[in-house]
């Protein structure tokens, strides 16, 4: 029986709706702060600015994250930049028009309050990370710049070079460490979370495993907030760091946090294409060189001539053909799918023949190679090292990766779960970008939930905690949490099978690209759910761990995290299989318009897909939480 | 192609370590080097033997987390480019690879290839930041920095805190880690305000640790993933030596 | 405590006292260059100016700055290195490290070590017997150093001796030089171009210069 989840969504117009909130939340007085804890899992750009702020204002926090320093979180490896409404370029941005352009782009699958929120303070957050040392790009007079960015018409995007993630995370990662210095911080780096502690039906701890000593920890607090990432690594190979997981959001989910919509994932249409089977990770391109690289394929199937040999006359720009006005700029999604239609028709390049060429040579050739390398220079030499091909010369080769998980814990207004005292904030959370995300608001996001939204919103739930003692970590629910970790490390160490969790990890992201990637149909859901079922069973069997758990050992850390993902990854194509319409990254052959794109049915599925275990995973029970439009009307999205 | 690896494996920081030989007989040209290393890794776990243990993350050469000595050169033999950065189509067919962990005294050991380099999170945390709270900045553009000056501090900021040049350096200092962060923020309006401080605090935290001087051999920067300027340094000296002349 | 301890304050210590040192090698270049004279001229000119470095109060007193120069920047470094050496921890089986940086850059501890040799030599062979020896008188009755000076440099192995001592004088500047501004602060991009160059200049000018005496006076006096 579904439970009744609610959104929590203040009164008023939805511009009012955010002070609304702020003016009517409960509150916790400084002088009580002091004596709540909480745990902040994760230490990107969302953990690190939420357990800075709240350590700020007076809270204990502990932080945690399985890097060996939070500065390595994976939000640094963002690159293009982060938008915020500031309308510094006075081309007619505002508030609303951000909030448009995202539930836009998202089409139409995403809260319109929440969306609204993430607008709204997104002018903030320029001035924090400016105050803290971010340098962003600059005019010669000394004000910042802009770009512009896909799936927009006005350049709200700021950007530090192409390592915008990197300078926004030390901001939050310097202003973390300053919080540890002055000892409001515990900082738990090299360390897991591996459970999810709830004492009367509050998220009151976790049980965390010590990567460099295989020690298993229990650590109790007031609230536990999840800032652990997305998912996309469940596909292997991505664009994803090697450590990222989903194990902290599988197993609070486990303990009854609802997850929303996790088959919403993002596939990017500029990474490196795969070249060989050890390949453990897909180097993602700046999405920035569509403004100057033309996209093609050959005419010819299994064309054999290299890419400067093909004449022009041959070469197919498809995205030009099919999109004229957007052309190589269409948003993500649809640029990614178009990829992939072209190599599913054999006309793909490169010696796996899983590529389309990103050209250059009519760019060089009208504003001169000088100005290309200014613009590019550093994705040129990035793309040499990797590939030792020289871009100047021929075409890149790139192909679409997995990228960015729309989906993840189902979170109300205040982003706590539907367990009370614990949130999901950043790409951890459902979040704002409905069925696909637009470039640069990744970062705003994660920025937006951790410096702005969540030390308002957890005081509201923590001024009812603070007669509440200190969690007590001897409480039974801790150790039997505890018991269950050991036993599972214990099982996997004594299986002793034939294949390590990484084999199995790279057959599983094969069936989920395949199936349930950039396009799903209800065959291949189906069949993919009983592959994955097989594969599970076998890892319940057949995996191999060498090492003991009492030590670092990095195969039982990636045994644990392959364990959540065979879960995962069938809860992901129950959702896929379950939404019988196709929109934003959520692309069902099923379910298209007659030219190919994808059609939304806003009779029956404008919701968002909250599921919730049920002691297995092949049976989760689905929860609705209708998306209400008040003030904007759904329309068929079109970059013709 | 052959590869003939000699590996560093060390089972934790008291014991002693050696090198392990090991061949690997199809390693391909388009494999990174830590993909070359998975192979391994796997090739140990079918045989039962202990995985090496290594660091790394994005494996796109900008979270720090990997790095290791590559034939006596931190991070290996190509320019500005990380671990994860580095391919096999660099190394010929037949050849042999040492690798060993980066060694300092304030990057103990945590077994084989992995080292504990939290010594520069607390470098950090001495002073490396702006005290500026949540909901305390002015707005955006009443700050104006130059065009120049942003793009210098930048130079400063890309630090990827991989700890290569404390590897590199024959005194095993910090100061090229230290001073890129130090001199960004000294070079921005809004981080000059405690710069003196910061210096003093982060310049002596980073003794506390154990790390060595500076003597301006400049290696750190040639091997710098990113290519942080040794000029960093000087301006480190110099916020240094003008807070300890004012006091 | 914060001078005994710490590293950035004994660098500067070293950088200063370098600096000095360098300054005090032009000096002294100067000086010794009246060697080149025709010798009857050379013999009083230089006899007359040692005993008048000897006997000014003004001398005398920057003459125990050069002392204390040299004694600190000897031992700050022998301080430093031991430090250095803490820090380093355990040596790598294979060390390619040198690729990056200048041989001599490496080994200003054992450039600095011979150099403080040859100093002990130096001294001992002309400022000691000057200073407590006994010398015969020159015609204006000033102490005959040059005669010790002409006298010494007649063997060819002390000749030598010298252009390598020199040598790796000229090395040890050829790196302290533009460190030392360095290690004071000097970070501006183009004036640190200009000191590299300035340096690469005065080591090699005062290497040609320290060269050139030693050889003149065993060729033609």
């Amino acid at each position: 029986m579904a439970k009744k989840i609610y959104a929590n969504i203040p009164e008023g117009d939805l511009k009012d709706k955010w002070s609304n909130y702020k003016a009517h939340a409960k509150l916790v007085s400084p002088n009580n702060r002091k004596k709540l804890d909480i745990i902040v899992v994760g230490t990107g750009l969302a953990g690190a600015s939420a357990a800075a702020s709240l350590a700020e204002m007076g809270y204990k926090i502990k932080s945690f994250c399985f890097q060996d320093s939070p500065r390595r979180a994976h939000s640094v490896a963002a690159q293009g930049g982060v938008n915020a409404m500031k309308n510094y370029q006075n081309d007619g941005d505002s508030v609303y028009r951000m909030f448009y352009d995202t539930l836009k782009g998202g089409d139409f699958r995403s809260r319109e309050a929440n969306t609204y929120r993430l607008a709204e303070c997104s002018a903030s957050l320029i001035d924090q990370a400016v105050a803290q040392g971010v340098p962003f790009g600059r005019e010669y007079s000394g004000y910042l710049r802009n770009r512009s960015f896909g799936g927009v018409q006005v350049s709200r995007t700021f950007y530090s070079r192409g390592q915008t993630g990197q300078q926004l995370l030390l901001g939050s990662y310097q202003a973390l460490m300053r919080q540890k210095e002055q000892g409001n911080v515990q900082l738990f780096a090299r360390h897991e979370m591996l459970d999810l502690v709830l004492i009367d039906g509050k998220a009151k701890g976790i049980i965390a495993r010590n990567l460099d000593t295989g020690k298993i920890e229990r650590h109790g607090a007031h609230a536990v907030i999840l800032a652990t990432g997305g998912f996309g690594k469940i596909y292997y190979l991505s664009t994803l760091a090697m450590g990222c997981n989903a194990s902290a959001l599988w197993r609070a989910h486990k303990k009854g946090a609802l997850m929303a919509n996790p088959s919403w994932t993002q596939v990017h249409p500029t990474s490196l294409p795969q070249s060989g089977p050890y390949q453990s990770k897909l180097t993602l391109m700046s999405e920035s060189l569509r403004n100057d690289g033309r996209i093609w394929v050959p005419q010819l199937k299994n064309e054999q001539r290299s890419a400067v040999e093909i004449p022009e006359e041959e070469r197919d720009y498809y995205l030009e053909r099919k999109y004229p006005s957007f052309g190589n700029l269409a948003p993500r999604d649809i640029a990614s799918r178009a990829a992939k239609e072209q190599i599913d028709k054999e006309k793909g390049v490169g010696a796996l023949k899983n590529a389309v060429y990103l050209d250059f040579s009519h760019a060089i050739k009208e504003y001169g190679q000088e100005l290309i390398a200014e613009r590019y220079g550093n994705l040129f030499n990035m793309y040499q090292k990797i590939t030792g091909i020289d871009a100047y010369k021929e075409p890149m080769k790139i192909s679409p990766s997995a990228h960015f998980s729309m989906g993840g814990l189902w979170v109300d207004y205040d982003l706590m779960t539907t367990i009370p005292g614990l949130f999901a904030i950043g790409e951890a959370n459902f979040s704002d970008h409905g069925a696909n995300r637009l470039g640069a608001n990744s970062l705003l996001q994660a920025c937006v939930d951790g410096y702005y939204i969540t030390p308002y919103t957890i005081q509201n739930y923590l001024a009812d905690q603070i007669q509440v003692e200190k969690t007590d970590t001897n409480h039974p629910a801790f150790a039997t949490a505890e018991k269950q970790v050991q036993e599972q490390l214990n099982r996997f160490i004594n299986q002793k099978g034939t294949r390590t969790a990484e084999e199995f990890h790279r057959e599983l992201g094969k069936i989920l690209y395949d199936k349930c990637g950039l396009s799903r149909s209800e065959e291949g859901l189906k069949s993919a759910i009983s592959q994955i079922h097989n594969l599970r069973e076998e890892y319940k069997k057949n995996l191999l761990v060498p090492g003991d758990a009492e030590d670092i050992n990095s195969e039982l850390e990636k045994a644990g995290r392959v364990s959540d993902y065979m879960e995962l990854s069938e809860l992901m194509c129950i959702d896929a299989l379950n939404r019988n319409e196709s929109c934003g990254a959520h692309f069902r052959e099923e379910y298209q318009t007659e030219d190919g794109e994808a059609q939304r049915d806003d009779e029956e599925f404008a919701y968002s897909a909250a599921w919730e275990w049920n002691g297995e995973a092949s049976s989760p029970i689905l929860n609705k939480e209708p998306l209400e439009f008040e003030y904007v009307q759904p329309t068929q999205r079109s970059y013709k | 192609m052959k590869i003939d690896l000699k590996v560093w494996r060390q089972k934790n920081q008291n014991t002693k370590g050696h090198l392990e030989s090991y061949v690997l007989e199809e390693v391909d040209a388009e494999m990174s080097f830590l993909e070359m290393l998975d192979m391994l890794n796997l090739k140990l776990a079918k045989q039962g033997e202990r995985p090496v243990e290594f660091d790394h993350d994005c494996r796109e050469g900008i979270c720090g987390q990997c790095g290791v000595m590559i034939n006596g050169i931190a991070h290996g033999p190509i320019k500005n480019t990380t671990t994860c950065q580095l391919h096999m189509r660099y190394f010929k067919d037949g050849d042999t690879i040492y690798v060993e962990p980066f060694k300092a005294k304030a990057f103990p050991v945590i077994r084989d290839l992995k080292v504990d380099r939290s010594a520069l999170d607390d470098i950090i945390a001495a002073g490396g930041y702006i005290s500026v709270n949540t909901g305390q900045a002015p707005e955006a553009n009443s700050i104006l920095i130059s065009h120049e000056e942003a793009e210098s501090a930048f130079d400063s900021a890309a630090c990827i805190g991989c700890g290569a040049c404390v590897a590199t350096c024959k005194n095993a200092s910090a100061a090229l880690f230290a001073s890129s962060k130090i001199s960004q923020l000294a070079k921005l309006p809004q981080g000059k305000k405690e710069s003196s401080k910061r210096a003093v605090d982060m310049v002596n935290r980073m003794e506390d640790l154990g790390f060595g001087h500076c003597t301006n051999t400049e290696a750190c920067q040639v091997e710098c993933p990113q290519d942080i300027s040794v000029l960093n340094i000087a301006q480190m000296n110099y916020e240094y030596n003008k807070a300890k002349l004012k006091k | 405590m914060w001078f005994i301890k710490n590293a950035i304050t004994r660098k500067n210590l070293m950088a200063l006292t370098g600096l000095f040192l360098c300054f005090f090698l032009i000096i002294h270049l100067l000086g010794n260059l009246q060697l080149l004279m025709p010798p009857n001229e050379a013999r009083l000119q230089y006899n007359l100016y040692s005993d008048f470095l000897s006997n000014n109060i003004l001398v005398k007193l920057i003459s125990y700055v050069l002392y204390a120069s040299i004694l600190v920047h000897t031992i700050d470094s022998i301080y430093l290195s031991i430090k250095a050496k803490k820090a380093s921890g355990s040596s790598y089986v294979v060390d390619k490290r040198n690729r990056a940086s200048k041989w001599y850059s490496r080994q200003m501890m054992l450039l600095g070590t011979l150099i403080f040799a040859f100093l002990v030599i130096h001294f001992k062979d002309f400022w000691f017997i000057y200073k407590f020896g006994t010398l015969p008188m020159d015609s204006a009755g000033n102490k005959d150093l040059y005669g010790l000076v002409v006298a010494s440099f007649q063997d060819l192995w002390y000749v030598i001796l010298y252009a390598i001592s020199i040598l790796v004088l000229g090395f040890h500047l050829l790196h302290g030089f533009f460190s030392a501004f360095r290690t004071i602060g000097l970070y501006n991009p183009k004036y640190n171009r200009i000191v590299k160059l300035i340096g690469v200049i005065f080591a090699v000018s005062m290497t040609i210069g320290y060269f050139v005496i030693p050889f003149y006076i065993y060729l033609n006096v």
